[in-house]
C-alpha cells in the first residue's frame, strides 16, 4: 500500500498547494482589479482611514471638498465635507461609504487617497502607516473659476440647464454648472432630501452632470457644424447666395424657418447664419448630405466622449441617437439631412461639446482638449500632476474657422444674438432652439467665443442650454452666457 | 532528541507564537501594553503542557509533531476569534473540551486501538445515521439553505463532523477485510463503489450540501485507492460524481445557484434575486458573500493589514463579510496577516499532512495505514473545500476550517483525529523500535 499513500500524500500536497497559488493570485495579481470595485465596501471604509487630498477651485483657491476628522473605536476616521453645497457638485462629486463615489472624487480617488504608485510616496505612506499617522492624500486644484460659477448657478436658478465655459486655447475648464444641483453633504444621511428636489422641467436628475452627460436637442447652434462642413467641402463659401422663400421643402413637406415665416428672400450663407435662415442650411444639408456633415462634426469631437478628468459614464458623446443608442448612417438616404442640418432629426449633443466647438471655431479650427484639473499636489508639496494644453487636432482649416467665427460675430453684432454683446470685447455666437415636441418647451441654446479684437485669439468660449422655455435661445441664453463672460474676462 | 522531547520544545515554540498573536489583539483591544496581555498565552501554553503529559504517558513513541502543529493552529485560530469577537470565549472552551476528548480517547485506547477495526459497521452505520440527521424534520435544522445542524434542544451540533470520522474508522476496517477481492476488479466488486455514490448523492439531495458529499466521497475514493491500488476506480467514481453533481446540478436549485455564483459572481447586469425577488447585480444579491470575502482578501494584499487591523465592519458598526468566524475565517486571516501569513499558515497544513502520510507509511497493519492515510487525507481534503470554495477554486460550501474555524463539533472532531494518528503512530514507533 506504501506506493499508494507516496501518491496520495502528493495529491493532499497539490491541493493545499492551489490554495497557496491562488491566495497568491487573490493577493497580488487580482487585488487592484478587487479594490477598484464599485461594490467593494472594504476599500471604501479602509479608504476613510486616510486623510483624503482636498479639492479646490482655481481662483479663488477655495476649498471644495474637505476632510473632518472623528475618532471611532481608537482609530481616526475622515468624512468628507463640501463647503460650498451645490455650487459645483456635480464635477467634484461625492466620496461617501454608503454610495460610494462619483466626479473627480471618483475618477481622481487613487491621488486623493495617495494609491497612485510612485517609488517616492509608496515609501512615504509605508513610513506613515509604520508610524500610525494617517495616511495623506494629495490636493488637486481645479481650474474651475469660483465667481463665475456662483454666477452661472444663479442666473440658471430654478430652470433646468447647464454652463460651460472653457479657455479656448489651454482647454481650461472655467465653469461646469449644472442645474438643479444637490448639496453633496446630503448624501450619506439624507439622500431624500436630492431626490424630491424641484425645478422647472420633467426629469431634474440633480446627481447627473447637464454640462457633460445632459444629450440636448442642438436647434441652431448645430448650424455652426454645417456652415463648416459647407467650406470644407469647397462647394460654398461665406458669400454663396441662397433663396429663402421662409421655408424648405424636405420629403414634400415644408420646414418653416423658426424664428420667422417671413421670407429673407435672396441671402449670403454668412447672412444665413447670423440671423439662422433655417431653410439655407436645410438646401446645404440635401446638397452635402449626412455623412459628410457628420464627418465634419466628428472632427468637432462628435462620436466620442469629450476627454475631461471625470468618470467615463459622466460624458455622453453627442450625434445622431436612435433609440437611446448613438447611431452613425451606414447610408446617407437614412437619415434626413435638411432637418439635421439646422439640428434637428435625431441630433443629441452635450453642452461640453458645443463649448469645444465654439472654441475652435475662434480659435482658428485647433480643438483644445478640456481640462478640469489645473495640478495634483502631493502632502510634501511636490507637483505630481500640472495640467498641459494638449491639441485634439484641428478640427477644420483655419480658413474656415475664421470664416465661421466671422458669420458668429455677425450673428452677436446684428443678427439673433445680439442680447450677448459686451463692450470693449468681440463676441462670436450663435442661438439655438432646439424643438422636442413638446409645444412651449424648447430647449435653448446660446453658444459664443470671446477675444479683445477680431485678430486676437479667443480668451473664452461658453455654451448655455435651458430646457423647458417658451422662448428663444436669444432672449433666454445668450444674456446668461454675457453674464457668466463678463464674470470671466478680465 | 527523543520524539517527545522535540513534542515539548515544538509546544513552547507553539506557545510563543500564539502567546504573541493573543497578546497582541489583548494590546489593539484595549490600546494599552500591560504584562496582563501574556496570560492568555501563558494559559494556552498551560493547557499544551497538560496534553503533552497526557500523550507522554499514555503514547511516549508518538509521532512529536503533530501536537505543536495543532497547538499552532488552534493558537492562531483563537486569537482571530478573539479579536473578532472579544465577548465570547467560547471557542477557548472548545479547546479545552478538545483537548480533553484528545486525553480521554489517549487514555482508553492506549493498549489497543485495533478494537476499533471490531465494531466497523458500528461505525458504518452511525456515519450514515449522523449524516442523514440534520434533514430529520424535527431534529434538523436549515441555516442558509443547507441543512448542517442538528438542534437538540441547548445542544446544537453538526453531525457531518463526527459522521466523517465514523466513516473513516469504517472503511479502514472493511476495505482492510475486502482490499484482495476488491483489487481483482471484478464488474460485481463495483457493489460498494455505487452504494456509496448512491448515499452521497441521497445526502446532496437531503441536505442540499455539496461540500460534505465531496469530502466524504473523496475520503471514500482515496482510501479505496490506498487499498486496492486500482486507478480505475477512482477514476469511475470521480466520474460517477461529477455526472451525478452535474444530474442534481439542473434539478435543484440550490446546488444549480452555487456553481452559477462560482462561475460568474459578478455581473454587469441586473439579474433576478431570488433573495428579494427584484432584479440587482448578482454581486448585490447572490453571490455577495463570496464576492465581499475576496475583498477582504484582496485587502490584505502581499504583507496584510496587521492583526487587530483588518475591516470587517463599517463605521457604524455593520458587519462586512457574513460568517466571518465560521465558514469565512480565512478571508478575515489572509486580509490580516496578508500572503506571508496566509501561506506560512497553509504550510503548517502541508506539514500536519505529511507527518500524518509518514505515519500511515510507517504502521505495520493495513486497518493501521489506511487509517491514518484516511485521517490525513480528510484533513487535507477538507482544508482544500472550505479554502477553496473561498478562493473560487471550487463551488463554496460552508464547512469548517480544520482546528481554526469557530465551531465545537468541529474541534472535537478534529482532536478525535489527532487522537487517531497519534495513536497509530506510538503503535508504529514501538514495535519498530522492538
Amino acid at each position: 500500500m506504501n506506493k499508494q499513500i507516496v501518491r496520495l500524500t502528493f495529491v493532499a500536497l497539490v491541493l493545499i498547494g492551489a490554495l497557496i497559488v491562488m491566495t497568491t493570485y487573490w493577493q497580488t495579481w487580482a487585488s487592484a482589479g478587487l479594490a477598484d470595485r464599485q461594490d467593494n465596501a472594504i476599500t471604501r471604509v479602509a479608504q476613510i482611514e486616510i486623510d483624503r487630498g482636498l479639492i479646490r477651485a482655481g481662483k479663488p483657491p477655495q476649498r471644495l471638498a474637505r476632510n473632518i476628522q472623528r475618532q471611532v473605536d481608537g482609530r481616526t476616521l475622515f468624512f468628507r465635507r463640501y463647503p460650498t453645497g451645490e455650487l459645483v457638485a456635480q464635477l467634484v462629486g461625492y466620496s461617501t461609504i454608503g454610495r460610494s463615489r462619483t466626479g473627480l472624487e471618483r475618477s481622481l480617488n487613487d491621488y486623493l487617497t495617495a494609491s497612485n504608485a510612485n517609488l517616492s510616496t509608496l515609501v512615504d505612506k509605508a513610513l506613515d502607516n509604520f508610524r500610525g499617522r494617517p495616511i495623506q492624500g494629495n490636493d488637486v486644484i481645479t481650474t474651475v473659476d469660483l465667481e463665475a460659477q456662483r454666477v452661472a448657478m444663479e442666473q440658471l436658478g430654478s430652470r433646468c440647464g447647464a454652463v460651460v465655459a472653457l479657455d479656448p486655447r489651454t482647454g481650461k475648464v472655467k465653469v461646469m454648472a449644472s442645474s438643479p444641483s444637490y448639496n453633496p453633504n446630503f448624501v450619506e444621511e439624507n439622500f431624500d432630501r436630492i431626490t424630491k428636489i424641484d425645478a422647472d422641467c420633467r426629469n431634474p436628475s440633480p446627481l447627473v452632470n447637464r454640462g457633460s452627460a445632459g444629450l440636448f436637442v442642438p436647434g441652431s447652434t448645430f448650424k455652426v457644424v454645417t456652415a463648416s462642413a459647407a467650406l470644407e467641402s469647397r462647394r460654398y463659401r461665406p458669400d454663396s447666395t441662397f433663396y429663402d422663400p421662409g421655408y424648405c421643402t424636405v420629403y414634400g413637406k415644408r420646414v418653416n424657418n423658426f424664428d420667422t415665416t417671413s421670407p429673407f428672400g435672396e441671402v449670403t450663407l454668412e447672412e444665413g447664419l447670423a440671423y439662422s435662415v433655417n431653410s439655407v442650411f436645410c438646401n446645404i444639408g440635401k446638397a452635402l448630405k449626412a455623412r459628410r456633415i457628420l464627418d465634419t462634426a466628428k472632427a468637432f469631437g462628435f462620436y466620442e466622449r469629450p476627454p475631461l478628468e471625470t468618470p467615463a459614464d459622466e460624458r455622453l458623446p453627442s450625434g445622431l441617437y436612435d433609440n437611446g443608442r448613438l447611431y452613425y448612417p451606414a447610408e446617407n438616404r437614412n437619415v434626413d439631412a435638411g432637418r439635421m442640418a439646422f439640428g434637428q432629426e435625431r441630433m443629441l449633443v452635450t453642452p461640453l461639446q458645443m463649448a469645444m466647438v465654439a472654441g475652435a471655431i475662434g480659435n482658428g479650427g485647433k480643438l483644445m482638449e478640456p481640462q478640469a484639473v489645473g495640478r495634483i499636489v502631493a502632502p510634501n508639496r511636490n507637483v505630481v500632476f500640472r495640467q498641459r494644453p494638449r491639441l485634439i487636432r484641428q478640427a477644420v482649416s483655419k480658413r474656415t474657422a475664421d470664416a465661421v467665427a466671422a458669420m458668429m460675430r455677425l450673428g452677436v453684432a446684428q443678427g439673433t444674438g445680439t442680447a450677448a454683446q459686451i463692450s470693449g470685447w468681440s463676441i462670436g455666437g450663435k442661438t439655438g432652439t432646439g424643438e422636442t415636441g413638446v409645444p412651449g418647451s424648447n430647449t435653448t441654446w446660446f453658444i459664443a467665443f470671446a477675444s479683445r479684437s477680431e485678430e486676437d485669439a479667443p480668451e473664452l468660449a461658453i455654451a448655455v442650454v435651458l430646457e423647458n422655455q417658451s422662448g428663444t435661445g436669444g432672449t433666454t441664453a445668450a444674456p446668461i452666457a454675457r453674464a457668466v463672460m463678463q464674470a470671466i474676462l478680465p | 532528541m527523543t520524539a517527545r522531547n522535540r513534542e515539548l520544545f515544538g509546544l513552547v515554540v507553539a506557545g510563543v507564537i500564539a502567546g504573541t498573536a493573543l497578546a497582541t489583539v489583548t494590546i489593539a483591544r484595549s490600546s494599552e501594553v500591560s504584562p496582563s496581555a501574556l496570560t492568555y498565552g501563558a494559559l494556552f501554553l498551560g493547557l499544551y503542557l497538560v496534553a503533552h503529559v497526557v500523550v507522554r504517558r499514555t503514547v511516549p513513541y508518538a509521532d512529536g509533531t503533530l501536537l505543536p502543529i495543532v497547538a499552532v493552529l488552534t493558537g492562531f485560530g483563537l486569537a482571530m476569534h478573539y479579536r473578532l469577537d472579544p465577548t465570547g470565549g467560547r471557542q477557548a472552551l472548545w479547546v479545552l473540551i478538545g483537548v480533553g476528548v484528545l486525553a480521554g480517547t489517549l487514555i482508553v485506547l492506549r493498549h489497543d486501538y485495533r478494537v476499533l477495526e471490531s465494531y466497523r459497521y458500528l461505525f458504518g452505520v452511525a456515519a450514515v445515521i449522523l449524516l442523514l440527521l440534520p434533514s430529520l424534520p424535527l431534529l434538523g435544522e436549515e441555516e442558509n439553505g443547507v441543512r448542517l445542524w442538528v438542534d437538540l434542544g441547548p445542544i446544537q451540533f453538526q453531525p457531518g463532523e463526527l459522521a466523517k470520522i465514523c466513516l473513516i474508522i469504517f472503511l479502514a476496517g472493511y476495505l482492510r477485510e475486502k482490499r484482495e477481492v476488491l483489487a481483482q476488479g471484478r464488474i460485481k466488486d463495483f457493489g460498494p463503489l455505487f452504494a456509496i455514490w448512491g448515499a452521497a448523492m441521497l445526502v446532496i439531495v437531503q441536505t442540499n450540501d455539496l461540500g460534505s458529499a465531496l469530502l466524504n466521497f473523496g475520503i471514500f475514493l482515496a482510501m479505496l485507492y490506498v487499498a486496492t491500488g486500482r486507478a480505475l476506480y477512482v477514476a469511475v467514481g470521480l466520474g460517477l460524481f461529477v455526472g451525478g453533481a452535474a444530474l442534481l446540478y439542473t434539478a435543484i436549485d440550490r446546488v444549480h445557484e452555487r456553481v452559477t455564483i462560482w462561475l460568474s459572481p459578478w455581473t454587469s447586469e441586473p439579474v433576478h434575486c431570488a433573495l428579494t425577488g427584484e432584479l440587482a447585480l448578482r454581486q448585490d444579491c447572490a453571490s455577495y458573500q463570496l464576492v465581499r470575502s475576496l475583498y477582504s482578501i484582496g485587502n490584505g494584499g502581499f504583507g496584510g493589514t496587521g492583526l487587530s487591523q483588518g475591516i470587517f465592519t463599517a463605521p457604524d458598526g455593520a458587519e462586512l463579510i457574513p460568517y466571518l468566524r465560521t465558514d469565512f475565517i480565512y478571508s478575515a486571516i489572509a486580509q490580516e496577516i496578508g500572503l506571508v501569513g496566509a501561506a506560512a499558515l497553509l504550510l503548517v497544513y502541508m506539514v500536519f499532512v505529511v507527518r500524518g502520510m509518514r505515519i500511515a507509511l510507517v504502521a505495520q497493519d493495513g486497518f493501521s495505514k489506511l487509517l491514518a492515510a484516511g485521517l490525513t487525507f480528510g484533513f487535507a481534503l477538507q482544508t482544500f473545500v472550505i479554502v477553496g470554495g473561498i478562493l473560487r477554486v471550487i463551488p463554496l460550501t460552508g464547512i469548517t476550517m480544520p482546528f481554526v474555524s469557530y465551531g465545537g463539533t468541529s474541534i472535537v472532531a478534529n482532536f478525535l483525529l489527532l487522537a487517531g494518528l497519534l495513536l497509530v503512530s506510538n503503535r508504529a514507533n514501538a514495535l519498530a523500535r522492538e
